[in-house]
């Protein structure tokens, strides 16, 4: 359900940018999903594919959905670790004062025009 | 073929609109409270009680919002407080520019104290900023003491965590001081208010720290 409420957001978006550009059709948009975003790419594409036919300027357009990859840094030992893997606990000094650099951005990086 | 790069995140207009609605809040003297759980957490019940102890200090809204229905606005109403069902149509959250709007729906400028009853859900709605002046979680004993460990994000972005039902607290395995340590660690600002709506334990606390923020 949290998709189909992003992709609203999205189009709107894209229509905002499109009246400002003098822009009518839209053939692709692409955007960067963060690995713990919430969001989940599956789902994301199939509510676009159904949003995207009420809306004239995105009906022909294909979402393109590039991955950035969750970093989490530990404040105690200093260093960097995938967080999808090892979530909360530092894999290097097993801490828990670690925080998410990365990886929850849901970002619309670029669009294609005709 | 053109391409136009616009690297831009999807909340940052919501966040936009949210700072504004802050604004305009203080600007008119009421205080939004954004109650954010699961559905059946007792969330419609808690605000019965808050109204019932509160009406006489306070001129109270609440905000209903709900895929459909509005079984929760008419219990509202029936109790004196300012009500509006919102329905946001399918959407698993309520954004800051559904709020104005129902802000401005139910004429909140008389209003000192609203609350908007978001989407029971505890995912979706801790992503978008309401606009409100404080985030409270509610987490009701049935519910379990390890949601913490399945929901960190709206844990650590609430400013208060109102754990209801404690009145059943003997018929479930709920670790109350498990739970707290729990919360503190995903956000050690956080205050956190153990009640009954049903018998009124707890309440004093809870009433009184939304007085202290208003």
């Amino acid at each position: 359900m949290h998709e189909l409420g992003v992709v609203f957001k999205v189009i709107d978006n894209l229509k905002e940018v499109a009246a400002e550009n003098g822009i009518e059709k839209i053939d692709k948009v692409k955007i960067g999903l963060g690995e713990v975003s919430t969001v989940i790419p599956e789902y994301l594409q199939d509510c676009f594919k159904w949003a995207k036919r009420k809306s004239p300027l995105v009906e022909d357009c294909d979402l393109e959905i590039e991955t950035i990859p969750a970093v989490s840094y530990c404040e105690d030992c200093g260093k960097e670790y995938p967080t999808v893997e090892f979530a909360k606990i530092c894999p290097s000094c097993h801490s828990e004062h670690t925080y998410l650099l990365r990886g929850n951005e849901f970002v619309i990086k670029e669009i294609e025009v005709p | 073929m053109r391409i136009i790069e616009l690297n831009e995140s999807i909340t940052d207009s919501n966040d936009k609109d949210a700072e504004a609605l802050r604004s305009l809040l203080k600007a008119q003297g009421t205080f939004l409270i954004n109650i954010m759980s699961s559905p059946g957490s007792g969330k419609t019940t808690l605000l019965e009680r808050l109204i019932t102890d509160l009406k006489e200090k306070h001129k109270i809204g609440v905000m209903e919002a709900d895929i459909a229905s509005d079984v929760d606005a008419l219990r509202i109403e029936k109790l004196g407080a300012a009500a509006i069902q919102a329905h946001t149509d399918g959407m698993c959250h309520m954004d800051a520019g559904m709020t104005q709007r129902a802000l401005m729906a139910m004429d909140s400028k008389d209003l000192d104290l609203v609350f908007l009853e978001n989407v029971g859900n505890l995912i979706c709605p801790a992503e978008f900023d309401t606009g409100a002046n404080a985030n409270v979680m509610i987490l009701s004993v049935p519910e379990g003491d390890d949601k913490p460990l399945k929901y960190p994000l709206m844990f650590e972005k609430s400013d208060a965590l109102v754990i209801t039902k404690t009145d059943t607290m003997s018929y479930f395995d709920f670790d109350l001081e498990k739970c707290k340590e729990r919360v503190l660690r995903l956000n050690p600002h956080i205050s956190i208010f153990p009640v009954s709506a049903l018998t009124g334990e707890g309440m004093d606390a809870l009433e009184e720290w939304i007085e202290k923020h208003m």
